[in-house]
């Protein structure tokens, strides 16, 4: 890979079910170019992660994606509510997500744990009522 | 063993018969979609009852090998659609979710 690949998505905020296509995208593109596989399961898990609280939490968003040769660089943004406690949302089981989420699985409070967990380096930067953005690297 | 072998085995009802070739090393059973997520293994058969388009998105994701919905789960015709076309081995039983993962654990 000589030059930097850079895609970008736009989440929408309206289909729970439907989430997850997006990083299934970056899944099928980081494979046939031939990225190691320890690398590709870290970047689907933090992005997939990533998207559905972007669907869940704040409305939908953009997500960029950043290949170069040594690390994938991931930036998910979003105009929703914001994270008025980072601290508390990052711990393994704090969750705000609705009944009808967890019903269908979600909501077990291991999203940011997860994405902190596979990716080498992560930043959360969110304001009250005027969003969210997430940062993460994954090393290759 | 394959799908194959595990379509073969008549145990479950195959769905979508997905990749055959693939293989099956291991059992994982879990319906809390983050876990699953975290740690389904690749080659793994997954057993659940946690049967929505979700659960086909984590299946994708973690490549693993098969999905087995227990206690009379079932995908809608739109999800099973979405399985054929990922080509994701799709199996249902009316077995308990241990009963499920035993079955298959005598196969491996
Ligand atoms: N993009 C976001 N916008 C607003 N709130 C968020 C966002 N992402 C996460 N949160 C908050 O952080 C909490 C924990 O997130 P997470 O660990 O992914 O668990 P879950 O999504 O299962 O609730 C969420 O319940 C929510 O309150
Ligand atoms: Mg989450």
């Amino acid at each position: 890979m000589a030059e930097n690949l850079t895609f970008r998505y736009k989440i929408s905020g309206d289909d729970f079910t439907r989430a997850g296509e997006a990083s299934s995208n970056v899944k099928s593109k980081l494979k046939q170019m031939g990225v190691d596989n320890n690398a590709i399961r870290k970047v689907a898990i933090a992005m997939y992660e990533g998207e559905i609280n972007m669907v869940i939490h704040a409305n939908g968003g953009t997500i960029t994606v950043e290949i170069s040769s040594d690390n994938i660089h991931l930036v998910l943004a979003d105009t929703g509510p914001g994270i008025a406690d980072i601290e508390k949302a990052m711990r393994e089981g704090y969750s705000t997500a609705p009944e009808e989420v967890r019903s269908l699985g979600f909501g077990a409070g291991m999203g940011l744990p997860n994405m902190k967990k596979y990716s080498d380096n992560m930043t959360i930067e969110s304001v009250v009522g005027v969003g969210t953005t997430v940062t993460m690297d994954i090393h290759l | 063993m394959t799908i194959q072998t595990l379509i073969d085995s008549g145990l479950f009802r195959s769905v979508v018969a997905g990749s055959t070739d693939k293989q099956i090393e291991k059992i994982f059973c879990c319906d809390l979609l983050s876990i699953a997520m975290s740690k389904a293994p690749e080659h793994g058969a997954w057993v659940t009852v946690m049967g929505n388009r979700n659960t086909l998105a984590v299946a994708s994701l973690t490549d693993i090998s098969c999905i087995i919905l227990a206690e009379g789960v079932s995908f809608t015709e739109e999800d099973l659609e979405c399985a054929r076309e990922e080509n994701i081995a799709v199996f249902t039983t009316p077995l308990p979710i241990f009963d499920a993962a035993l079955a298959v654990h005598n196969l491996l």
